[in-house]
């Protein structure tokens, strides 16, 4: 603890510079496809940290159905993607925007709700996008016994979208210049690229007047109201850009995996990301960086550890999540005004 | 219309089942303003001791017969009691002024672990409560107005009700129910009265997840099978209940647990069962846009 306390000392600016070079040099220093393929779940989770982290972090709302956010980027992406041929990069922009406006449409009547209210119906979303995307529209046809809308039946029956639980496959690999990206490695640089954008993004948002606005929402709203801030506006706006930010998410993910399914969008999707944001301490970008080591690698690391008791993994992972919590409330690395607020708030 | 009263029967028995799920929820977070993720696998690890304990009694000694059903739901609540005592201890007392996010970690971090603990004890395949109880439970049907109603649905249900108002006269009228009452409403002044906060915070890790446990033998005996990943379905349908009759309001609980169980029901038999969940969770939506704090609950101001 003592070493993380010298080392947030240290100018951050060495710090995202020596992570920097480390990361660039990763996939030689390593030189094996596995670790690289956790290194870029690792891009992946912490990109989602990284958005969820807007909502929960700056903003103070408890949003526990962000992988609702992921699948609307992923499914627009691989929709457009498979049967239109679009290349995926161009399809990043229309993922993040599609995201964009999916969470402004569900989040504006629900913004008014309580914390616990808002996580209930976060989850609900979540699981609503989730089952949608299972069943995909031909099991609507039962909107066709309905009087007058039996002209939905012959539409409907045999209608594929989404593909159901077998999901969407053949999704095209993105390329650039003449350039397909492939091999692990390949997406590995295109990640690592996203992810120093998005912390680049992200530390000027944090300042800026929208950043401070949402801090102010977050301590203290009625004050927030009272000193002019449009608390609904503000509030979209994380949930807007959030999202955004996940819909980009989805779609480097699509675009790496080139399979999606119904199933790597569930609760429990949402769950780690949430673990990553308040394990790493809420509302700092370090934080989500080390919350997504604990999240994403560190069953990896348990998994070659633990060679002969594999199946206690998820158990000690357990225990381990207890212990963080119990030891360190406050988080891995917090955010010095969110620790200052932990002290000063009851 | 016999298909709407079938209907509001499988509804009630498996609201009844969410109902008693969910009183674990309202209850903690009526005391520590807490939504405790682990208690759905302490309804889960109920119906695994169900199981085992059932097999001892009704399979291995050949014991039938309404008393020992009594005993075996006794001596499963007891247990999973003593495992809320210790989660309580282990996992949420060090975070009482920690905020509000790090012991919803923690107790995510505490499912995982039950979860897994239970996976490791009695396998990843699901398992089937042993057809011996029939003895004591036999599968009678009857028939009224079209719709079929089982024995076992019947006991269900005069379990849930026993269980309900036993929690509601505890609550309302014993000297302990009332201090959580107090509890729930100012842990300060509570204190300044001579409550014993932390104790009662005691006892309410001790009643929730013996209720949640009898559920989850009840969802055993209904359903005959369980599986180690029980809990976070039933754990987030409960969750539902608690927040759609108000969270931490303990009628609210039990009534939202009905709903959701009827409205699940209605949507199978009229709609469609792949979107019953879809539909379930789009009812508390509606629910909550309309009534921001749930169907019981208080008005409350976010901050004075």
């Amino acid at each position: 603890m003592d070493l993380i306390a010298r080392w947030r000392k240290l100018d951050e600016r060495y710090l995202y510079l020596a992570l920097t070079i480390l990361a660039v040099l990763f996939p030689w220093l390593v030189r094996s496809v596995r670790w690289t393929q956790v290194a870029n779940f690792f891009f992946v989770y912490a990109l989602l940290g990284l958005s969820l982290n807007i909502i929960v972090g700056y903003a103070g709302l408890f949003q526990l159905g962000h992988a609702a956010f992921y699948a609307v980027g992923a499914y627009t992406t691989a929709i457009l993607s498979s049967r239109y041929n679009i290349p995926t990069f161009w399809l990043l922009p229309v993922a993040g925007l599609v995201s964009a406006v999916f969470a402004i449409l569900i989040s504006r009547p629900i913004l008014h709700l309580r914390g616990d209210y808002l996580c209930i119906v976060t989850i609900g979303f979540g699981e609503i996008v989730r089952i949608s995307l299972r069943n995909d529209a031909s099991s609507l046809v039962f909107l066709s016994k309905i009087p007058g809308l039996q002209f939905l039946e012959e539409k409907l029956t045999g209608l594929v979208i989404t593909g159901g639980p077998n999901g969407i496959f053949g999704i095209n690999r993105p390329g650039i210049l003449g350039f397909t990206f492939r091999q692990q490695w390949h997406y590995f640089y295109l990640f690592l690229a996203f992810v120093a954008l998005t912390i680049f993004a992200m530390r000027r948002l944090e300042n800026s007047r929208l950043g401070r606005a949402w801090t102010c929402v977050r301590e203290d709203e009625l004050a927030a109201e009272a000193m002019g801030i449009d608390t609904v506006r503000v509030k979209l706006l994380a949930f807007a850009i959030g999202a955004a930010w996940a819909g980009v998410a989805g779609n480097l993910y699509a675009s790496w995996v080139t399979v999606i399914a119904p199933e790597s969008f569930s609760f429990w999707e949402s769950v780690i990301m949430f673990c990553i944001v308040v394990l790493g301490g809420t509302g700092s970008i370090p934080g989500v960086l080390v919350g997504t080591v604990g999240m994403i690698v560190l069953p990896e690391i348990l998994r070659e550890v633990l060679l002969n008791i594999q199946q206690w993994r998820m158990l000690i992972f357990g225990a381990a999540m207890i212990s963080m919590m119990v030891f360190r409330p406050e988080g891995l690395w917090p955010s010095q005004r969110f620790r200052r607020e932990l002290e000063a708030g009851d | 219309m016999g298909q709407l009263l079938q209907q509001l029967i499988n509804g009630l028995t498996i609201g009844s089942f969410y109902a008693l799920i969910a009183l674990g929820y309202t209850m903690v977070y009526g005391v520590l303003k807490l939504i405790n993720f682990a208690h759905g696998d302490m309804f889960m690890l109920g119906a695994y001791l169900g199981l085992v304990t059932l097999m001892g009694f009704v399979v291995n000694l050949g014991m039938a017969g309404l008393p020992f059903l009594i005993l075996i739901f006794l001596i499963v609540m007891a247990v999973v009691a003593g495992v809320g005592i210790v989660l309580e201890r282990v996992a949420y007392r060090p975070l009482y002024r920690a905020g509000r996010l790090p012991p919803v970690i923690s107790a995510l971090g505490a499912a995982i672990f039950i979860q897994n603990g239970v996976m490791l004890l009695y396998g990843a395949r699901y398992r089937t409560y042993p057809e011996e109880f029939k003895v004591i439970i036999p599968d009678t049907i009857w028939e009224i107005a079209g719709a079929r109603i089982s024995l076992i649905q019947i006991v269900m249900l005069v379990i849930a009700a026993l269980l309900m108002v036993g929690l509601y006269s505890f609550v309302q009228y014993t000297r302990v129910g009332t201090a959580m009452r107090a509890v729930a409403l100012d842990h300060d002044t509570a204190r300044l009265m001579g409550i014993d906060v932390y104790g009662i915070i005691r006892v309410v890790f001790l009643i929730g997840p013996a209720l949640g446990a009898a559920g989850g033998i009840m969802v055993g005996l209904y359903y005959g099978r369980i599986y180690f990943t029980l809990g976070w379905g039933y754990g987030i349908k409960a969750f539902t209940a608690a927040i759609l009759g108000g969270i931490g309001n303990i009628p609210g609980a039990m009534i939202g647990g009905l709903i959701l169980g009827v409205i699940e029901a209605l949507a199978t038999g009229f709609v469609s069962d792949a979107w019953k969940n879809a539909i379930a969770f789009f009812v508390l939506v509606l629910i909550l846009i309309i009534r921001p704090t749930g169907l019981l609950g208080e008005r409350v101001v976010e901050k004075l």
